[in-house]
């Protein structure tokens, strides 16, 4: 038995930051109390980072604690990601009235973080479920966390509704996986699924009801808008990148370990969920008049794009998915960190609101532009490389025509971004100045938005270390 | 000196070019200067031609004074120039007329620098035709040509006049002629153009020598572009008769020209009547004829039909005018007429003597139709600077009046009649000569033409200077004043020319025969 | 190491338009300037490669900079310039230099105008000397978002929004297709030489097989054709060139459309030539039908700026026709055409802005008499008008006919139909030409049309001049264009 702590050494400074942040919050003032949270939170998040990089980076892929997780580079480089995004999403929090000054609010979002953590490295049936409900409960709090906002509690309701209902189905698959193959160690699982039949089909199908959720495929993905909508703007940021980026990792880990065989199908599958989940994603987003609601149905085309490369099942595969999902966590986070932003000083979310916002704030405009055109696939911007890798991959695996829907999407993709930027760009407010009318943002917004701006950025220009990361992710896989 | 022995040509070519710069340079305001800078230097070409013809060598075969540079290298086009005595002639009447012209264009006084810089670049666009030794070159400077003139006569042309485009669009007479002009002319170069890149295409050369050879070694059976050789060759001549024919312009591609006569400026009419037709009739001489002879004498009937209906019917249109300036217009189809009949009568027997003949008198007739009608062009221009009026019905008796005048019409309208003694005779003589033994009916049919020339010249004349006297121009504010001296230079030359040319046409005679007889031995 | 001169090249505009986004708003007077000095410093290093290249020219590429990019994947930043390209990067310095002359009086938000502008000069620099075909996927992107807000933002209002999003998506369209067609070229390559690279040197020596070359070619070259306008997706064209503001038609019509052409040479042809063979014939169509229909339509347009963009339709016809004909005078003849057209419309467009920017109507029918008041337009205009009906003496002429030779090899009614747009190019032009710069001036003009700014004066002499010294002198580019032309045979022979 393997008792490497090393494995979770992340999750560990993670809850002993909690701890932390649970201990020290009653010795504040009120009027500190804002701050002092929110840089702890955010400093504490990025030292975590740090610390990891440094000292618990794995060196050889193995099975730890048990075999409850492995500590290989697919959880490695997922960690970082997600208390990556935690830590810029704890500075957006910041700016926000009803989350900064709540200890439990910073508290949730780590344990979230704990959760997805698990979820990245989970390899046992049992781990794996409680990675998912320790992910999820916090989320759906933070979800509904501004109880005096109808539209928040509805949403953190609907949420809880969903994802209670979807992992009980979850947790049934599983059940049956372990009936199937008596074990709950799923790399232990190759041999059990080898041929295809009604019951195993089923079986998938049951899984990815589960995760189809968390990832808000099509058909599964009716809570998002508004989920999306209602809750706090930095939590629904935190939602479609990290709580999606984890649904990501636990569905690579579980499908490529430990149905191998079964692979012809679940490709298939997940084919067509990717494109019922680009075309009803990018279609139902044209006719949004909220951006909350556009980004919502953006994010589950996103989805079906990073599928894309799931589809393809090869080492490039995998590689592109995670390389898609870096591109994508930098770019909706400054998406919906500049919707946080606009909220705060506009109190609106509706697209009309934001004519003429570019003369309002040039920066804010600018960085709305790189995510924006990031999440349409344009260079310089990491959606563009992360739109080729996948479909690249699916080209090498042969899946020509999954490639043409996933760019006949990203035309229809094009459109709506663009027509978000006309508002940005091109209207103006009606009848009055809108020099005089300027977009006020907090220096912790500003930084976190030039954070996710620059990551987007970055993403886009500098492939190699990224794509180095994605290799040693996908390298766990096979 | 040095530099001028080896690139005389080139220099005659393109000074006009660097004048036009070098007005460029001049304020707008300085008209004087603009007008006197521009004669001065239309003067520079004139004198080297002068030394040009002093050591052209009229015995020696071939092209002299040849330069040629590399120009397109990738299409095997080189810029290659040369003088024969063909060439030779036009190039003289060219540099002759441009001065003249420049000269007789100091009445303007509208946008003076654009005027003088066009002229001068119409200058080297035809200079270039005449000089080209490459077929690519050729069509280029055929071209620059076109353009100078379109805007002489769209900006500076009659204000006057009002035409129906098409379906009621009204467009301004000037307008409608400049349009006219270069419609034509245009879809008459489509043709030359299709068929130049054909030649180009299939020999990958556009040296003019070179060409011709190999043209004319081609097996009429062998198998091209999809068609036998001598359709495509039949296509090919064509295609250059009829760009040719339309700059000439000969009947029925004739009607731009009294058009683009009656609105151009005087001194665009002399350029316009002297030079750009002959650049047709030179066109039939240096491609037409040399290219295709075998479809040259195959159809010369045709050539020699549309060239008797040119005579005939110019002969009878110009009878039929009442405006002095259409009248002139169509004597020059009826004059130009006589080009074509020379030069199909020799396409029948290329390399006879009665061949020779007929050629020799159609160059000369080029030359000396230049003369005589840029001086009858200049002379309407006189007039109707004076009066504002070209209408033949609203003159009479105005040779008491203006006896300078009148003794200068009289005269240049002697030279175009044809009055033995004047340049005129000369020429025409020489293509009834020669054609006659070989073309008896149509040339005995043109006759008919010479007899109406009588006619409609006669007309003008009476018209204008005889007959009740017009008491409207006689005094007052309308009273018409007398030639003046700056006219009276611009006339000078060319009477004096005519009056050469018809008492002793040899020293240019020769220069053309022995052209001629090299050329179509 | 060598001076990485395409490097600086390409990237001094990005630099450029990072800059002027980080000045204050206010420094409008600063932001032009830098734009200036940016694009003077472009042109003269981008003037100064040409020449390096008319000095030796060769078939091979030159000054070539490799870096790794992702290696893994074979992607790398390989940029280089043969003598097809170099032409093409000196336009896009001339029209970046007369753009930003013309632009000078942009007062709504110059900061951003001219930083978008520039963020699109680097992507088109970008691709013409892209010898990776990620890189130039990715420069070709950059190119083209730009272009969305340029004209959105600062085009005419009536239908900018409309004409914007058009453009962008056809745009994009046609590049995702030729993007599945890179990526499958990529993947063939691999499953042949076992190496991943999208290194076009590499690529171009596959050998990929004739079927997968039948399949691919035309996603490929009709992908990135759209940007050149190629029937029938030319549509997007037109609408664009009006809807922009004067700069950006220039860089739209006088370089952006190039890109299109260019790329589907660089991809299409000498990526899959034995595609282009059994293809050539449909290309060759529609080229035929860009050439005469565009001419056709541009003649009954009443807008300037759509008489012009559909003669640009038309005269890119004449490129992908030349393309087509896939023989050494049709090919040297398009890749004239391209310099030719680049800077023929670009002073047109510079022309018409002027015009516009005074009289307040780009109708011809409400114009007339512009040639008092603005004689150097006039002037301009006319000689671009001489240049677009193919006028020997202009660069116009000694591009076209080559493109008509080479057309005549392949069948010579084509070359009869293709000449008629000839004529219907000089009867259109012509018709602006009298009915706006000449002819009486509507009542209401008379007096409000002001002179132009001697920066303007600048820049219209510039493109003048250029137009007429390739015109009387081919030498000057043609030599370089036929090495590079060599270079295409050849890989058209050896496949």
């Amino acid at each position: 038995m393997n008792f490497n702590l090393m494995a979770v050494f992340p999750e560990l400074l993670l809850l002993a930051l909690a701890v932390v942040i649970l201990v020290v919050d009653p010795f504040w003032k009120d009027s500190n109390r804002k701050n002092n949270l929110g840089w702890l939170a955010t400093l504490g998040l990025f030292g975590v980072i740090l610390a990891s990089l440094l000292f618990a980076a794995p060196a050889q892929d193995q099975l730890a604690l048990g075999g409850m997780v492995r500590y290989d580079g697919l959880g490695f480089v997922f960690k970082m990601l997600f208390i990556f995004t935690a830590a810029v999403s704890s500075l957006f929090f910041m700016d926000s009235e009803k989350l900064a000054n709540r200890a439990e609010a910073y508290v949730l979002l780590i344990a979230a973080t704990i959760g997805m953590n698990f979820m990245a490295s989970s390899t046992d049936l049992v781990m794996i479920y409680l990675a998912i409900e320790t992910t999820s409960i916090p989320m759906y709090v933070l979800s509904g966390f501004m109880l005096d906002d109808k539209r928040s509690t509805e949403a953190g309701f609907k949420y809880l509704l969903f994802g209670a209902f979807t992992s009980a189905i979850f947790l049934y698959g599983l059940s049956l996986v372990y009936g199937f193959s008596g074990t709950t160690q799923i790399s232990d699982m190759r041999g059990f699924f080898g041929t295809f039949n009604p019951v195993s089909g089923g079986l998938l199908f049951l899984l990815i009801v589960g995760l189809g959720f968390k990832i808000s495929l099509v058909p599964f993905h009716f809570w998002a808008p508004d989920t999306y909508e209602g809750a706090p703007t930095p939590v629904a940021g935190f939602l479609s990148t990290a709580s999606k980026a984890a649904g990501f990792a636990l569905l690579m880990r579980l499908f490529v370990m430990a149905f191998p065989q079964m692979a012809e199908h679940w490709q298939m599958l997940l084919a067509v969920m990717a494109t019922l989940s680009m075309t009803l994603g990018n279609l139902v987003a044209l006719a949004q008049t909220n951006i909350k609601r556009l980004l919502a149905y953006s994010s589950i085309a996103h989805a079906g794009y990073a599928l894309v490369g799931l589809v393809a099942n090869s080492k490039f595969g995998i590689e592109s998915v995670v390389y898609y999902l870096i591109a994508y966590v930098a770019t909706n986070l400054a998406a919906f960190g500049i919707i946080a932003v606009f909220q705060k000083s506009t109190g609106s979310d509706e697209i009309r609101a934001f004519d003429g916002m570019s003369r309002r704030s040039p920066y804010l405009g600018l960085a709305m532009l790189a995510a924006f055109l990031s999440l349409s696939g344009m260079p310089p911007f990491g959606g563009f490389i992360a739109k080729v890798l996948v479909f690249a991959a699916a080209m090498e695996a042969g899946w020509t025509w999954l490639v043409i829907v996933g760019v006949l999407n990203s035309i229809v993709g094009v459109y709506y971004y663009l027509t978000v930027l006309k508002y940005v760009y091109l209207y103006r407010m009606e009848g009055e100045v809108e020099e005089g009318h300027p977009i006020h943002s907090s220096r912790p917004a500003v930084i976190a938005l030039s954070i996710a701006s620059l990551g987007v950025i970055v993403v886009g220009v500098i492939f190699s270390p990224w794509f180095g990361m994605a290799t040693r992710a996908a390298a766990s896989l096979f | 000196m040095d530099f001028l022995n080896t690139h005389l040509l080139t220099t005659i070519l393109f000074f006009p070019v660097f004048a036009a710069l070098l007005i460029l340079f001049i304020p707008n305001e300085q008209v004087k200067a603009i007008r006197w800078t521009a004669l001065m230097t239309s003067l520079v070409p004139f004198i080297l031609t002068i030394i040009l013809w002093g050591r052209f060598d009229s015995t020696a075969a071939g092209f002299q004074f040849q330069e040629q540079y590399s120009w397109y290298e990738a299409i095997h086009s080189t810029f290659h120039v040369g003088v024969d005595g063909l060439s030779l002639s036009m190039v003289l009447l060219t540099t002759l007329l441009t001065p003249l012209a420049i000269l007789a264009s100091f009445g303007i006084a509208d946008k003076v620098k654009a005027y003088m810089m066009l002229f001068l670049f119409l200058e080297t666009g035809m200079l270039g035709v005449f000089l080209a030794m490459d077929l690519l070159i050729f069509f280029v400077f055929w071209e620059i040509g076109l353009v100078p003139m379109y805007f002489l006569i769209n900006q500076w042309g009659s204000p006057k006049g009002e035409r129906e485009l098409w379906a009621g669009v009204k467009v301004s007479a000037r307008n409608y002629a400049s349009l006219k002009f270069m419609v034509y002319t245009m879809a008459g170069s489509l043709g030359l153009l299709l068929a130049i890149q054909m030649l180009g295409v299939l020999f990958q050369n556009y040296d003019l020598a070179y060409l011709t050879e190999q043209w004319n070694a081609l097996d009429g059976n062998a198998s091209l572009l999809g068609l036998t050789v001598s359709q495509v060759k039949t296509v090919a001549f064509w295609a250059f008769v009829v760009a040719f024919a339309l700059k000439v312009p000969v009947w029925p591609f004739h009607t731009w020209l009294p058009d683009a006569h009656t609105e151009a400026p005087t001194a665009g009419s002399m350029i316009l009547a002297g030079v750009l037709l002959k650049l047709g009739a030179y066109g039939f001489l240096r491609l037409v004829l040399p290219l295709f002879p075998a479809e040259a004498q195959q159809y010369a009937g045709w050539m020699a039909f549309l060239a008797t209906m040119a005579i005939v019917f110019g002969a009878f249109a110009s009878y039929g005018q009442t405006d002095f300036k259409r009248l002139v217009a169509y004597s020059s189809v009826n004059h130009m007429g006589f080009v074509l009949l020379g030069i199909a009568a020799a396409a029948t027997a290329i390399g006879t003597k009665e061949a020779t003949i007929a050629l020799n008198g159609a160059v000369l007739q080029m030359f000396n139709h230049g003369l005589s009608a840029a001086g009858m062009f200049f002379l309407v221009g006189v007039i109707y600077e004076r009066t504002h009026t070209r209408n033949l019905e609203e003159f009479g008796g105005l040779f008491p009046l203006v006896p300078v005048y009148g003794g200068i019409l009289i005269f240049t309208s002697m030279a175009s009649l044809g009055l033995p003694g004047l340049n005129g005779f000369v020429s025409e003589f020489m293509v009834v000569q020669g054609s006659f033994p070989l073309l008896p009916v149509y040339t005995s049919l043109s006759m008919i033409g010479l007899l109406f020339t009588g006619a409609y010249i006669l007309k003008g004349v009476r018209k204008i200077l005889h007959g009740p006297l017009n008491e409207h121009w006689a005094h007052g504010e309308h009273k018409l004043t007398e030639i003046n001296g700056r006219e009276i230079i611009v006339m000078a030359p060319l009477m004096a020319l005519i009056l050469f040319l018809g008492l002793w046409p040899m020293p240019l005679l020769d220069v053309i025969n022995k052209a001629m007889v090299l050329l179509f031995h | 190491m060598q001076f990485p001169i395409i490097s600086i090249i390409v990237f001094t505009p990005l630099v450029a338009a990072v800059i002027m986004l980080m000045m204050s708003k206010e420094a409008k007077t600063e932001v032009r300037v830098l734009a200036l000095a940016a694009a003077v410093f472009d042109l003269i290093l981008s003037g100064w490669l040409y020449f390096q290249v008319y000095a030796n020219p060769t078939t091979a590429y030159q000054f070539i900079e490799k870096v790794a990019w992702l290696p893994i994947l074979g992607i790398s930043y390989h940029v280089g310039v043969d003598g097809i390209s170099a032409p093409m990067v000196l336009l896009t310095g001339i029209v970046m230099f007369t753009g930003v002359l013309i632009s000078w009086g942009v007062d709504d938000r110059p900061r951003e105008f001219f930083a978008f502008l520039f963020l699109l000069a680097g992507g088109v620099f970008g691709v013409f000397v892209s010898l990776d075909l990620f890189m130039l996927f990715f420069f070709y992107e950059i190119a083209v978002f730009p272009m969305y807000l340029l004209i959105a933002i600062w085009g005419w209002k009536v239908t900018r929004e409309y004409a914007a999003m058009k453009l962008t998506l056809y745009l994009f369209i046609g590049s995702v297709f030729a993007l599945v067609g890179a990526l499958a070229m990529y993947y063939a390559n691999y499953q042949m030489h076992g190496v991943l690279t999208f290194d076009m040197l590499e690529l171009e020596k596959a050998g990929f097989s004739s079927a997968f070359q039948y399949i691919w070619f035309m996603p490929v070259f009709m992908g990135f054709a759209v940007l050149g306008g190629i029937f029938p997706f030319h549509n997007w064209s037109p609408d664009g060139h009006v809807a922009a503001p004067t700069a950006v038609s220039m860089f739209h019509a006088g370089v952006l459309m190039k890109l299109g052409a260019f790329a589907a040479l660089r991809v299409g042809i000498m990526l899959l030539p034995e595609g282009a063979k059994q293809w050539g014939w449909l290309i060759f169509g529609f080229a035929m039908v860009n050439v005469v229909y565009g001419a056709f339509i541009a003649m009954i347009q009443t807008d300037m700026k759509y008489v012009i963009g559909f003669s640009s339709v038309s005269h890119m016809g004449l490129v992908s026709l030349g393309f087509a004909t896939l023989n050494r005078e049709g090919m040297i003849g398009a890749s004239l055409q391209m310099f030719s057209h680049g800077v023929m419309t670009a002073l047109f467009f510079a022309a018409v802005g002027m015009v516009y920017d005074r009289a307040h109507t780009r109708q011809i029918p409400e114009l007339g008499g512009m040639s008092k008041p603005l004689p150097w337009v006039a002037v301009a205009f006319i000689i671009g008008s001489l240049v677009s009906m193919g006028m020997p003496g202009f660069s116009g002429f000694v591009a076209e006919f080559p493109i008509f030779m080479g057309v005549w090899q392949v069948s010579s009614i084509a070359a009869i139909v293709a000449s008629i747009s000839i004529v219907i190019t000089a009867a259109y032009v012509l018709l602006v030409v009298r009915k706006a710069f000449f002819g009486d001036m509507p009542e209401h003009l008379e007096g409000h049309i002001t002179p132009i700014r001697p920066l303007d004066k600048v820049a219209l002499v510039t493109l003048c001049l250029l137009m007429i010294t390739l015109g009387t002198l081919p030498g000057v580019m043609v030599p370089m264009v036929s090495q590079g032309v060599e270079n295409v045979l050849r890989i058209l022979g050896g496949a």
